[in-house]
């Protein structure tokens, strides 16, 4: 499985924040993708209706997973394919390395998944001496890199043309030359190689369809299509949550999902996938394989107050708009799924505590949630995620994050309840302030928790009498 | 809607101790058009910074005493969209469906409005009289702008402030990185989301940052008394008071 790091949340955000080169790139995909992204939603036909449509569509799909799922899984089986249920990434990944094993693989080429950084699957492929290629330009150069993605859609966004340039230079022997077509023909040539000598395609699965029984992938460089036609076995990876009912629900689920990843109306290349080259068919896989992954989704699935979760298509929007995840890039989350989406899902999937900076480290502005092209109410989930810390959760695993907190907070609660003692204790914090350093009149330095606060900002000190106090003179005169 | 209906106020904890000039410029906003106003003398807290940072029995507890003070009211308004959005929103999650005091929270949230929000929606007031000599820039505060659809109310009442320039600032609805909680608790993320804010407010060329939620601008005072700036930041009622 993926490395987990979601420990370091905050010193990772320091260090981003304090990168004024991935400062740069990522004022520039959010301004270049999130109001596009709303002119797009905008645009439509349907207007925004469309995604509360598409809620609805995975909704149904989420609460018939197990009907749409045996209905796929038979039409595929039917056709010649191999279907596998893992329920770990562990399991994902030995079966992945059986099949490639007993089809003595040396080579793979891979379309972006990130349901396969999810489970770890290069790595694994690579300590068995098989040969992994990522094929789409972002995941090539991160990987020529040694490096993980930043960005669900656009995983390379951290690196600048200069540093693409280098590596090119190091890596693939080219002059050195920071002309982006240069380097995508550079790319271009070296993957090509790759892909008439590769004997095995991996790819992900944007979205299965149960009434026709195929997964579909979608890609804007052709990359996909190129991994699962020409090796002679396609092995397609996808999160067990990723069915709709009906082809029709399709049409309205990429028709969001492009403008929600890129402000396409639609990506350059889907491809519907139900099984093997049949015998009167020239190019495709002879075998091909469709593993479907629990990995923590069927714990999702119980407790309807995650369960929409499940919703995600992972298109990335939320990213584009998040101003946590626009000053902490990716990499911070320490995990594959970063900005919103991660902050909800990371925690149920790595464990909660483990994680809980991820949940608590946003100012929950729900910009998130109006991005969404399916209308995944994020923020509620956020909420429900710091309840859990609060309190503790045997369901979930999660012990009580922070007893200091716990206790803080039930005094507060034991002053808001009577006036008389909130007054007492407005009166004890206004002598209180009278020590504290000041500068036109505000506080520059506070004690305590409170420091943050004023390590870049200062504060308006307590009024001398509060409002209702004034107001209860002012209501006493004759 | 019978437009001289007296209301009750609910003053936001922070306006009650950091800011009482609001409350008074609030108060003044109504007297002029005729409306007379209650306060609740016990009222305190609406019990979001509980709920935002997961402890929700406390929220419970600041819920149920909002309930009790607030239920025999006809109209509550408050100079904050985010603790409208507690109340109307979250009040009634917090309570076990088909309860009494989920239908009491439920109640209570029907009839509580956001100043702006009262003023123009309910009232139909765009015009409250009021000069202002200066240039303004408004910030649009999350919960108010997204989960009470309030953006255009303000700006109304903004324009039609006599001598008053608005002009807007790059990405007016972008958070300014308050977040309850979240700005003590993660200030090197809350600071950098900040400092964007500050820089397009300071890009406008503006006198005064608007706004309808003290604790955005509490936030963004924060950092301008800080640089040293003399841009003001003024709740809304500052300006229609005047």
């Amino acid at each position: 499985m993926s490395e987990i790091k979601t420990e370091f949340y905050k010193r990772n955000a320091a260090k981003a924040i304090k990168d004024p080169v991935l400062q740069h790139a990522l004022s520039d995909v959010q301004n270049r993708l999130g109001p596009a992204t709303a002119l797009a939603y905008k645009n439509l036909p349907e207007g925004m209706a469309l995604r509360q449509k598409a809620h609805e569509i995975r909704q149904f799909a989420i609460n018939h997973l197990d009907i749409l799922l045996e209905t796929l899984v038979k039409k595929i089986r039917d056709r010649g394919g191999t279907v596998y249920f893992a329920r770990d990434a562990a399991d994902a990944t030995s079966y992945c390395l059986k099949v490639a094993k007993e089809n003595q693989i040396k080579m793979v080429v891979k379309g972006k998944s990130m349901v396969t950084e999810e489970i770890g699957l290069n790595k694994i492929l690579e300590a068995n001496q098989i040969e992994v290629n990522e094929t789409d330009l972002g995941e090539y150069i991160i990987q020529l890199a040694g490096e993980t993605p930043s960005h669900i859609i656009a995983p390379a966004i951290h690196k600048t043309r200069k540093e693409v340039a280098q590596l090119f230079t190091q890596k693939l022997g080219i002059p050195y030359c920071e002309d982006p077509p240069v380097l995508t023909q550079a790319a271009r040539k070296t993957l090509r190689k790759k892909f008439l000598a590769a004997d095995m395609g991996l790819s992900g699965c944007n979205l299965a369809c149960a009434e026709t029984g195929h997964i579909t992938t979608v890609s804007n460089e052709g990359n996909i299509r190129m991994s699962t036609t020409m090796p002679k076995v396609h092995m397609a990876f996808m999160g067990m949550e990723r069915v709709v009912a009906r082809l029709e629900d399709h049409d309205a689920l990429f028709r969001l999902l492009s403008r929600g990843a890129a402000a396409q109306n639609m990506a350059g290349y889907v491809s519907y996938i139900g099984g093997p080259r049949t015998e009167d068919q020239l190019d495709g896989p002879d075998q091909f394989h469709l593993v479907i992954l629990d990995n923590g989704r069927s714990r999702i699935l119980a407790d309807p107050e995650f369960r929409e979760i499940l919703l995600c298509i992972r298109c990335a929007a939320c990213l584009n708009v998040c101003p946590a995840y626009g000053k902490i890039g990716g990499h911070s989350y320490g995990y594959p799924y970063s900005g919103p989406i991660g902050a909800v899902i990371t925690p149920l999937f790595v464990g909660v505590n483990r994680a809980k900076d991820l949940c608590c480290g946003e100012p929950l502005c729900g910009a998130c949630k109006e991005a969404c092209p399916v209308d995944i109410d994020l923020p509620r989930m956020l909420l429900g995620l710091r309840a859990k810390l609060a309190e503790g959760d045997p369901k979930w695993g999660v012990t009580q994050a922070n007893s200091m907190e716990k206790i803080a907070f039930q005094i507060w609660s034991l002053i808001i309840r009577n006036r008389r003692v909130y007054d007492l204790a407005l009166k004890t914090g206004s002598l209180i302030q009278k020590l504290l350093p000041k500068k036109n009149g505000m506080i520059t330095t506070m004690p305590f928790i409170f420091k943050g606060w004023t390590q870049s900002r200062d504060i308006k000190p307590l009024a001398r009498s509060s409002f209702l106090t004034q107001w209860k003179n002012r209501e006493n005169k004759p | 809607m019978d437009k001289n209906k007296p209301v009750t106020l609910f003053i936001q904890c922070l306006v009650d101790s950091l800011y009482p000039e609001v409350g008074e410029n609030m108060v003044q906003v109504f007297e002029k058009l005729g409306i007379s106003v209650d306060i609740p003398l016990d009222q305190t807290c609406c019990g979001q910074p509980a709920f935002n940072s997961g402890y929700r029995r406390e929220a419970t507890t600041a819920a149920k005493r909002f309930i009790e003070i607030f239920e025999s009211a006809k109209i509550i308004v408050c100079p904050s969209g985010s603790c409208v959005d507690m109340v109307k929103h979250q009040y009634p999650g917090l309570f076990k469906d088909g309860s009494l005091w989920q239908n009491r929270a439920k109640a209570v949230s029907a009839k509580i409005f956001e100043l702006t929000q009262y003023l123009v929606d309910v009232l139909g007031v765009e015009d409250v009289g009021a000069t202002f000599n200066g240039k303004v820039t408004y910030h649009d505060s999350c919960h108010l702008l997204r989960n009470l659809g309030v953006a255009d109310q303000p700006r109304k009442l903004i324009a039609n402030v006599k001598d008053i320039q608005l002009v807007e600032m790059a990405d007016s609805e972008k958070c300014c990185g308050f977040g309850g909680t979240f700005s003590v608790k993660y200030p090197d993320i809350s600071t950098a989301i900040l400092e964007e804010k500050v820089d397009n407010i300071i890009a406008t060329g503006a006198d005064a940052v608007v706004g309808c939620d003290v604790s955005c601008l509490m936030n963004i005072q924060g950092m301008l008394n800080r640089r040293n700036s003399s841009i003001k930041s003024l709740h809304i009622a500052q300006i229609l008071a005047g």
